[in-house]
């Protein structure tokens, strides 16, 4: 509860300090281009948009993996693929975003294809994890009892990894917020196009008008994502956490 | 005959024998034990029996049917399936996690949760406190109730209880042992138990398996296992302190006083010692109206009140027909009563057993085993 309270505080603020930057006399005279309310405004829609794509492909692929990799037949790929899909991590993500121009070519695409390698590790370590993690007596009672695999994995395995997947979802989700800032190098768009104009003219302020509804997005975001996230654990999941 | 071993064979691809060459037989409504070290392949035999493990050699028959010709899954839904580690399932509620096997055969719902209250109160939960509750809301004991009550969800013939009492503490592990053998008197099914504890083997079973280095050393009933070793390795695994062992082979019930005289606490200390001098004796056994065990009285006290309920002794201190000799005579040496009121399940008085009844039995086991 005081959580939420301070989060809402902290997203007023942000929004607040937005609203006030753009409506600064002096900001509209004295930067090169200066953002109206409206500009801001489609850059975050854009800047959402972008997020949206490059997760829905990264779940759609990372999910996936990262239980395949969990499977008896599949289980000797489970290293080589969490260690690859985190090398994308360990480079710096201005480097995967710049990479893809050479390799794609300016454009949206190459933006969103460098946010969803990205944004990939969180949710294939997740997903493997949270099915690696349960307890194997709890499987072994399943088979035990005469489960057929896909019965284990639909009714047992899912519903507890569920959990985990999903803050790895929330996790790359939140990151590739930030990451996406720097979308604007390889030709996307979004706030980064505010904020990267802040920074090259020197305007303090105007790097505000882009960061501040940027952080807001992520914490919007991160949050609706903790509500889902929240609504589709059993209960009886949440009553261990309360009690560790 | 309702399981039967044939020559079972398990050897694992890097050439290890898990199991060599076992062969018995479990009668339907037989609880079978399977005993042995660390290691002596007891949990591998009993896996290959719901084809958890595949076997490599001899053949496993079911109800006169061979195993690895049927559905496997088909086989394990009519196979009982309890574990050591119990293994709830922590999403679902106690009710759902007893519902697995009905459900999986496709019972209607009602019907899984008329079933799932009968087995709650046969493990001697209440129903509506516990059914809609999830596992992490409960006690270790009361984990294990609900594991044995979801292995008997669809009212299967065959159970495997792989150390299902083993995670629990001393004194809930032997309420919950006794309870079960008072279920399975009810239930009769065909068990196979595994421990590596030899007083749990002797309590349960009506034949054990004792196991060693993946081969069967002697297939016999607990009396003979004692009493009658085939070889020393048998004797070394009983151990030597036999004749206590022995007493886990008698039950209170087969022993203990039953007429016995009572007073009841609403009666004057008087009478109480009128019947005492009648009886020749310097205690009783008090109850109330309802036959209900409260305490005991002895001749010093009464002189300190008028009333029986104002000099007696209050205990809470009691066993039942069904407690055998050797965690009677350890409950009595841990309270120093020289007498346990023996007890129903709603606390009516049964009998009583004395420290000179279980001298008695032991005597007696021990020259039992001389004799033969």
């Amino acid at each position: 509860m005081r959580r939420r309270v301070i989060l809402i505080g902290l997203l007023m603020l942000l929004v607040g300090l937005t609203i006030w930057i753009t409506n600064l006399e002096w900001i509209k005279e004295g930067v090169y281009k200066p953002f109206t309310w409206g500009d801001i405004m489609s850059a975050t829609i854009s800047h959402l948009e972008m997020v949206v794509i490059a997760e829905l492909i990264a779940i759609s692929i990372g999910v996936p993996l990262g239980i395949l990799v969990t499977r008896p037949g599949l289980r000797r790929l489970a290293t080589p693929v969490v260690g690859g899909v985190g090398v994308g991590q360990t480079i710096p993500s201005l480097a995967v975003i710049a990479i893809m121009a050479p390799l794609l070519g300016f454009g949206l695409n190459s933006a969103i294809v460098a946010l969803f390698i990205y944004g990939l590790l969180p949710i294939v370590r997740n997903s493997y994890a949270g099915i690696n993690n349960i307890d194997s007596a709890i499987v072994e009672a399943a088979r035990g009892m005469g489960m057929t695999r896909g019965q284990i994995a639909r009714k047992i395995e899912l519903p507890l990894a569920l959990p985990v997947i999903m803050t790895g979802i929330r996790i790359s989700t939140v990151i590739t917020v930030g990451t996406a800032e720097l979308a604007v190098l390889v030709g996307g768009k979004g706030l980064g196009l505010i904020t990267l104009t802040g920074v090259f003219s020197m305007q303090p302020l105007t790097i505000l008008q882009g960061a501040a509804p940027t952080a807001a997005l992520a914490i919007t975001l991160g949050f609706i994502l903790e509500r889902i996230e929240n609504s589709m654990t059993s209960r009886g999941l949440k009553v261990k956490a309360a009690m560790a | 005959m309702m399981i039967k071993l044939d020559l079972v064979t398990k050897v694992y691809p890097d050439g290890t024998e898990a199991v060599k060459e076992v062969s018995f037989e479990v009668e339907a409504g037989e609880l079978c034990v399977l005993l042995g070290p660390s290691g002596c392949g007891k949990t591998t035999t009993m896996k290959m029996i719901n084809r958890l493990i595949p076997i490599t050699g001899g053949k496993i028959y079911i109800n006169g049917g061979d195993s690895t010709k049927m559905n496997e899954n088909e086989l394990r839904r009519n196979i009982g399936y309890a574990i050591q580690d119990i293994g709830l399932f922590p999403h679902m509620t106690v009710g759902q996690n007893i519902g697995t096997v009905p459900s999986l055969k496709g019972w209607p719902k009602a019907e899984r949760n008329k079933r799932a209250e009968e087995l709650l109160e046969l493990v001697g939960m209440n129903s509506g406190e516990f059914i809609d509750k999830y596992p992490s809301e409960l006690s270790g004991g009361q984990c294990q109730r609900v594991g044995v009550a979801r292995a008997l969800g669809a009212d299967p013939p065959i159970l495997l209880m792989d150390e299902p009492f083993g995670a629990i503490d001393p004194i809930t592990r032997v309420r919950l042992q006794d309870e079960f053998l008072k279920i399975q008197q009810d239930i009769k099914k065909t068990i196979i138990f595994v421990t590596h504890d030899i007083y749990e083997a002797i309590k349960m079973g009506d034949k054990v398996a004792l196991m060693k280095e993946g081969q069967l050393v002697q297939y016999d009933t607990p009396a003979n296992l004692l009493y009658r070793p085939k070889n020393e390795f048998v004797e070394d695994f009983v151990g030597a302190d036999r004749a206590l062992k022995g007493l886990q082979l008698i039950r209170v019930k087969e022993v203990m006083t039953s007429s016995l005289p009572t007073v009841k606490a609403d009666e004057k200390a008087e009478a109480a010692r009128e019947r005492m001098e009648q009886e020749g004796i310097d205690w009783l056994v008090v109850v109330n109206d309802d036959g209900k065990f409260l305490g005991w009285v002895g001749k010093a006290e009464l002189g300190k009140g008028e009333l029986v309920k104002e000099v007696m002794n209050s205990s809470a201190i009691t066993v039942t027909v069904n407690t055998v000799l050797n965690e009677a005579l350890s409950l009595m040496l841990s309270s120093g009563a020289n007498n346990l009121p023996v007890v129903s399940k709603d606390n009516r008085l049964q009998g009583v057993l004395s420290f000179d009844i279980i001298r008695k039995a032991l005597t007696e086991v021990s020259q039992r085993r001389q004799s033969e």
